[in-house]
């Protein structure tokens, strides 16, 4: 474990310089103290080794101490940005800066990472030095929404490091009522599950509102996220108001010769216990010759037969995308799912990709016109019925969006001759 | 003198408004080349995925526990070991672990050597514990009733084993909030903050420093109004009314819903972000009133290990803990796990006849 002697003390997690490069004395801090043991990384020991280095580091450890003796926190915020911008800096000032006033000043920059969090190891180096200059040099690799957050410096040298990487290819992200980070998951570029081409969906759609997220200006915060398949690593059905999921709409790749190999490796019970029952809607079924049958007219695309015998089975071929909208948490009025907006759409030519940039943008118009102050996209679907959301952007019903009809009478229907009529000419041109 | 200082002060620099950079040109050459045309995966041991592609070029990805809040040294030291025993090119999980990507299975051995030798844990693959989603707490947050990355590590700590084998019945995700807000994101298990009194205000401070209007419209119960307080415009909670979420707290600080003592924390189990299987869910709560208790924060460690011990010994393979509650029903998650039921459990917020059993669907 790593508690034993590391082999290398100085090329390990738990080294702690000997020079102390900062004229500040340490704090004492026996509670974070007692969170430098046991096997996993330490923060802590992290944190010291800036601290060795930095004076801000050493008051900062002083503060989160002090937090951790008084149980409560003591940062506020207040408004810095770069010039030019109106976001993208968490500001903070700490309220017990006469204690600890070398972080009195401790603003993070959140940062857009590149579209699948790739990097080389020459980037990560180049960012750490460039943090190293102009800030504490703490940086977490990933926040919540999916920024780099560049943690601690002064309003001052916000600007500096801001300037210093966005020369080299980075810009800002969101912070406040705004088009937020998106994230995407690897995707295409390492997972036979996706169906979507995650980089581009991700790039195309955030960098098309690049002014909405760097001047704060809609009715709380917006967010994109890019699953390329319906396990949706992303989390973006729960947490984003704008979810793009991968997905086909032809018949699953099923190879029958592989699907023995899996039985016999495995054993029929195992199959039958782990893949055929489990199927949410017994679209599936073991043939006497160990082949497997698939109903796919009623597979829901759930990918849980796909997850489990990766080499057997793969989605189809006729691939795209499927659009939900309006997901969050608690805050305020409870949780929402996103909901079906798009069941289907393709997402290969430039055609397809203007498209989905008109739904994107006409739901972020229509939010921004109608949505109340801090009221999210889900919140204000909630608020006016999804009838009134879709005819504000443009899209027809389809029964793909509901889990069921209504089953409340209290509803005026006078035109329903009308859009029973609508239903029909759609079907018709869609078969036409 | 006013001239000559204008004239040496360089124009503030335009932004370059370049959004979200490419990712293709941080891309491990074989993902570039098998772009869309991978063909399955496997994983070897924990902590490795295999994935194969249709050209039949190999990737080997070696996933590393970090501790997300990384400095020179660690970012330093890491970069060491990929340069040297990887190829230099890594990304991120949402979960904050680094994958390193290698192009042969002979460098996987070596590469989890060193960064075990280096102190790092390779795992969070598969049916594991992987790394806890994480927020910022004390460290920088504004709003926190706890910290973040000192809950992770104490539960890290305690959690290490299930993070570096597969012995899990499913993947387990574990969340961490430190306000109501709940940054941390649905789990299969979710500790998060929960405040159990009132805000706490400070009316010499209410008028200078909150948009009153917007703090009135913020409370999802309607609780708050504007008063007169000690001849200073303010504004008042009605405690019967208020169920101390703290959404006023954000907009209006002198609004303090932070409490040492009555500022808890509670568990939720059964989030679920995928849509294998069931249909997604959210968490449920299954406890409160847990002491927020730092440095590590014993008491929620051991109700975490008990539903993690519950669910491995009664979950079939695949389950993730929502799936395995939906089959064997509440009552029976309660029994097994010994945690008490309250009217607290009970939901009656909007949509909640929802959550009642309107059936003679019983488990005896």
């Amino acid at each position: 474990m790593a508690q034993d002697k590391p082999k290398n003390p100085e090329k390990h997690s738990t080294f702690i310089p000997k020079e102390k490069k900062s004229t500040k004395p340490f704090h004492d801090t026996p509670m974070l103290d007692q969170l430098e043991s046991g096997p996993w990384p330490s923060f802590v020991t992290g944190l010291k080794r800036l601290a060795h280095n930095n004076n801000m580091m050493v008051d900062l450890m002083g503060q989160l101490e002090h937090s951790y003796k008084t149980r409560l926190g003591y940062w506020k915020g207040g408004t810095v940005s770069v010039f030019g911008y109106g976001g993208g800096i968490i500001p903070r000032f700490s309220e017990v800066a006469e204690m600890f006033p070398e972080s009195k000043e401790f603003h993070t920059l959140r940062v857009q990472p590149p579209a699948g969090n790739h990097y080389t190891t020459n980037m990560l180096r180049q960012l750490s030095k460039s943090w190293e200059k102009y800030g504490s040099g703490l940086i977490a690799f990933h926040g919540q929404t999916g920024n780099i957050m560049f943690i601690g410096t002064t309003t001052e040298n916000t600007q500096h490091f801001f300037d210093e990487i966005n020369e080299y290819g980075f810009d800002l992200g969101g912070a406040g009522p705004c088009v937020r980070t998106a994230m995407s998951c690897v995707g295409s570029a390492r997972c036979e599950q996706s169906n979507c081409n995650e980089q581009k969906i991700h790039r195309t759609l955030v960098n098309n509102f690049i002014d909405d997220m760097h001047r704060p200006a809609l009715p709380y915060k917006f967010k994109f996220k890019v699953s390329g398949c319906p396990n949706d690593c992303m989390n973006s059905i729960q947490r984003s108001d704008f979810a793009v999921i991968g997905t086909w709409r032809d018949d699953m790749q099923v190879d029958q010769k592989e699907v023995k190999a899996f039985i016999k490796s495995k054993g029929r019970k195992y199959v039958i216990d782990n893949v055929i029952s489990r199927c949410p809607t017994n679209a599936l079924s073991l043939s006497d010759d160990d082949t497997l049958n698939v109903d796919n007219r009623n597979c829901v695309r759930c990918m849980h037969c796909i997850n489990v015998m990766t080499k057997a089975l793969a989605p189809g071929k006729d691939k795209g995308v499927s659009i939900l909208i309006g997901g969050k948490r608690t805050l305020k009025i409870g949780d929402t799912f996103g909901t079906v907006i798009v069941p289907f759409m393709k997402l290969e030519t430039d055609e397809d990709y203007e498209k989905i940039k008109e739904i994107a943008s006409n739901t972020i118009d229509f939010w921004a016109e109608n949505g109340l102050e801090h009221e999210r996209c889900g919140e204000m679907i909630e608020r006016i019925g999804l009838v009134n959301f879709l005819e504000g952007i443009g899209i027809e019903v389809d029964p793909h969006m509901i889990s069921s009809p209504r089953t409340s009478s209290y509803a005026r229907m006078d035109d329903w001759d009308q859009e029973a009529e609508k239903w029909r000419q759609r079907k018709q041109q869609a078969a036409g | 003198m006013a001239e000559a200082q204008a004239a040496k002060k360089q124009p503030p620099r335009p932004p370059i408004e370049s959004g979200c950079p490419d990712g293709f040109q941080y891309m491990h050459p074989l993902m570039i080349k098998n772009y869309g045309n991978w063909k399955y995966h496997d994983r070897p041991r924990p902590g490795v995925l295999h994935h194969v592609a249709h050209s039949g070029d190999e990737i080997w990805t070696v996933r590393v526990g970090t501790q997300r809040q990384l400095g020179p040294y660690e970012i330093n030291l890491l970069c060491d070991i990929i340069d040297k025993y990887g190829e230099g090119y890594v990304r991120f999980t949402i979960r904050s672990n680094m994958e390193i990507m290698v192009s042969s299975w002979e460098k996987v051995e070596p590469l989890i050597q060193a960064l075990n030798d280096a102190g790092y844990p390779v795992g969070g693959t598969g049916n594991s514990v992987t790394m806890i989603s994480h927020t910022q707490g004390w460290l920088h947050c504004d709003i926190p009733g706890t910290d973040a990355s000192g809950v992770v590590k104490a539960l890290m700590d305690e959690l290490y084993e299930e993070f570096i084998h597969e012995d899990m019945p499913n993947r387990v995700h574990i969340t961490t909030s430190c306000c109501q807000i709940n940054c941390g994101g649905q789990g299969d298990i979710a500790i998060n903050i929960q405040h159990t009194k009132p805000p706490k205000i400070n009316h010499d401070l209410v008028a200078n420093v909150c948009e009153r209007p917007s703090v009135v419209a913020r409370c999802p119960v309607a609780a708050i109004r504007p008063a007169m307080v000690n001849g200073k415009p303010s504004l008042e909670v009605d405690e019967k009314k208020c169920i101390c979420c703290g959404a006023c707290f954000p907009p209006c600080p002198p609004m303090q819903i932070n409490d040492p003592e009555h500022s808890k924390l509670a568990i939720w189990v059964g989030g679920k972000n995928s849509n294998a299987r069931s249909k997604p869910m959210f968490h449920k709560l299954v406890a409160a009133g847990i002491p927020n208790n730092p440095p590590r924060w014993p008491e929620v460690a051991t109700i975490v290990k008990k539903i993690l011990r519950v669910y491995k010994r009664d979950a079939k393979d695949w389950e993730r803990v929502g799936d395995w509650v939906e089959r064997i029903g509440w009552p029976r998650f309660f029994e097994l796990t010994e945690l008490p039921f309250t009217k607290f459990h009970i939901d009656n917020w909007r949509g909640s006849r929802n959550s009642l059993n309107a059936s003679t669907h019983i488990r005896f």
